[in-house]
């Protein structure tokens, strides 16, 4: 018998399995959190969460509320400050970086500032945060967002946070550190990446209960699909004990 | 150098580093004199209508909350903004007194968005200039070093850039593309601090944010700590002293300075008031209920903690988990 779960447990389980290698992770404010705090209790306890406003190493013991409150540093085995960390990604010592947005185009670019003009928007966003300098400066970054047409989409309303920018060898143009950009898209339904020579989005594997052609649907842009797609596992039993019990018993997120 | 593209909007505070070398030179004084004062005194002194503000940490997070909400009390008109957005933000727009913001975000995270300052950009009220988190602390960094501008690898390629008054160069050493950070001075930067002593020697525990560069960013620096210790013990530990009293105009003390936002080890953050407050700010009618009650109301930091209750208070401090 199947377990059952919500779109966002499985997101979460998926973004955690993404690092059961990681070394170091930026860590933003939501889903991420919950991801990181998994994968260190149930894969990789050595991983290493960053939080932008200057905690790295903590216990994750709690789950933070924010990404500048005191659990992002309880038992951490470092509390500096904003301009520490965001050198230590712009010297490339961060290896995968966390990220959400309201709209994602093909090449992974996210807006998550305004829906409309920017100086009369139709729904004024959070606007960057850190999620730019990640976007900009770490290695590998990782997007988790609900898969809606509205939200897959040919073209941002707002590039708040580079992908891929606009071809391949964009960011290398634009002067941001070579070697950087999009890894993959954990959504409700699927797990993108990109495609290596054109940089633009390609399915990898779909979720349980999910099909192909849902996910085709639910894209507002071509997106490159593979001959063979392969298949996210379920949340596991243990991966959703540990996730409620024991990473949001207090059911702040989830 | 070579520019290679400019954002679109105006500097809202010009990168004046003579005017802060003469500024500093003529108004910083090296004289160990006691500058503890409460709130209305602080504010009355150091901020005018007009002045460019910059509060830290956030909010939430060790955040001169008794301050801003002076500030609101004296109504302060036509500030322009530096940072986070949440309550130290949300307060003086509610209240009608901001003209414009060199802005990053403007949520409250885990408790969702806010509805003060959708109202106040969505009519057009507030300008909005954007940038990242690094690149505000960059700004506040380049103008701590006194210079001018500051290179760095974030924005580049991206709307956020074309909507904040950086600028891309050719870098001349390298050939590569780099967004140039015009250093952002502060007419007032205001920070809360776990200790201090009465000349503004100050110690903050846990990260520390960006509270080192600002501090040295600031024409007018007005700091507000949970604990006024002696010099005596500020000198047995130098090196715990991050803001140095000749930076320092106003020492207010303030215990539960921070609150509805925590104060690492000391106390937690009152998710219940928070919740309370955004439930008011969805509308205009209700934000001004609470702004009434909780800002206008209580005219001095005691007041507002009385109105709290000491019950209340203890039990944020109970609740913190200390190190």
């Amino acid at each position: 018998m199947m377990a059952e779960y919500s779109p966002t447990e499985l997101m979460i389980c998926i973004a955690a399995r993404l690092m059961k290698t990681a070394r170091t992770a930026f860590i933003g404010t939501g889903i991420p959190m919950l991801a990181a705090s998994l994968a260190k209790k149930l894969y990789n306890p050595d991983l290493i969460a960053i939080f932008e406003f200057g905690g790295i190493g903590a216990s994750l013991e709690d789950l933070p509320r924010a990404v500048g409150e005191a659990r992002t540093f309880y038992r951490a085995m470092v509390a500096t400050g904003i301009c520490d960390v965001m050198e230590t990604a712009q010297r490339g010592l961060i290896e995968y970086g966390f990220l959400g947005g309201a709209q994602i185009d093909p090449y992974g670019n996210l807006n998550t500032t305004v829906i409309g003009p920017h100086d009369k928007p139709k729904v004024r966003l959070p606007g960057s945060g850190g999620a730019n300098d990640v976007g900009s400066l770490c290695w590998h970054t990782i997007a988790i967002m609900k898969h809606e047409k509205k939200r897959f989409i040919e073209k941002v309303d707002f590039v708040t946070t580079p992908g891929y920018l606009s071809s391949p060898g964009g960011r290398e143009w634009a002067g941001l550190p070579a070697g950087t950009g999009p890894y993959r898209v954990v959504t409700d339904l699927a797990l993108l990446g990109y495609d290596d020579e054109t940089k633009r989005m390609k399915l990898l594997a779909i979720n349980p209960g999910a099909t192909v052609e849902q996910v085709i649907e639910n894209t507002g842009f071509e997106l490159i699909v593979p001959k063979t797609v392969a298949q996210n596992e379920p949340p596991s039993a243990d991966e959703l004990r540990v996730l409620r019990t024991e990473v949001d018993p207090g059911k702040l997120y989830i | 150098m070579e520019i290679i593209e400019s954002g679109h909007e105006e500097l809202l505070q010009p990168p004046d580093v003579e005017g802060f070398r003469r500024w500093l030179k003529e108004n910083k004084s090296p004289a160990l004199t006691d500058k503890v004062m409460d709130e209305r005194e602080a504010v009355k002194r150091f901020i005018k209508d007009g002045d460019y503000l910059g509060v830290e940490l956030y909010g939430t997070v060790r955040c001169p909350m008794s301050v801003v909400r002076e500030v609101v009390r004296q109504g302060k008109k036509k500030l322009r903004l530096a940072g986070q957005g949440l309550l130290e933000i949300d307060f003086p727009v509610a209240a009608g007194l901001v003209e414009s913001m060199d802005l990053t975000y403007v949520g409250y995270e885990v408790l969702g968005l806010s509805n003060i300052l959708r109202r106040a950009t969505e009519s057009g009220k507030v300008k909005l200039v954007e940038w990242s988190n690094a690149a505000m602390a960059w700004r506040f960094k380049a103008a701590a070093m006194g210079v001018p501008f500051i290179p760095v690898r974030s924005m580049l390629g991206t709307d956020t850039l074309t909507y904040s008054s950086a600028k891309v160069v050719k870098d001349p050493f390298t050939g590569i593309h780099v967004t140039l950070l015009p250093a952002l001075i502060l007419d007032v930067g205001i920070i809360h601090v776990h200790r201090a002593d009465k000349y503004g020697n100050a110690q903050i525990d846990g990260i520390s944010g960006f509270a080192f560069e600002m501090a040295r960013a600031s024409k007018r620096l007005i700091i507000s700590t949970e604990e006024l210790i002696s010099t005596e013990e500020i000198q047995r530990y130098p090196e715990r002293t991050v803001i140095p009293w000749f930076l320092v105009d106003a020492v207010v003390v303030a215990p539960f300075g921070s609150h509805p936002g925590e104060m690492c080890y000391c106390y937690e953050r009152d998710q219940e008031h928070l919740v309370e407050f955004l439930k008011a700010a969805e509308t205009e009618e209700t934000t001004q209920q609470y702004l009434r009650k909780y800002v206008y109301g209580p005219k001095t930091h005691q007041a507002y903690l009385d109105l709290i209750g000491r019950d209340r208070l203890e039990a944020l401090k109970r609740a913190n988990k200390g190190r």
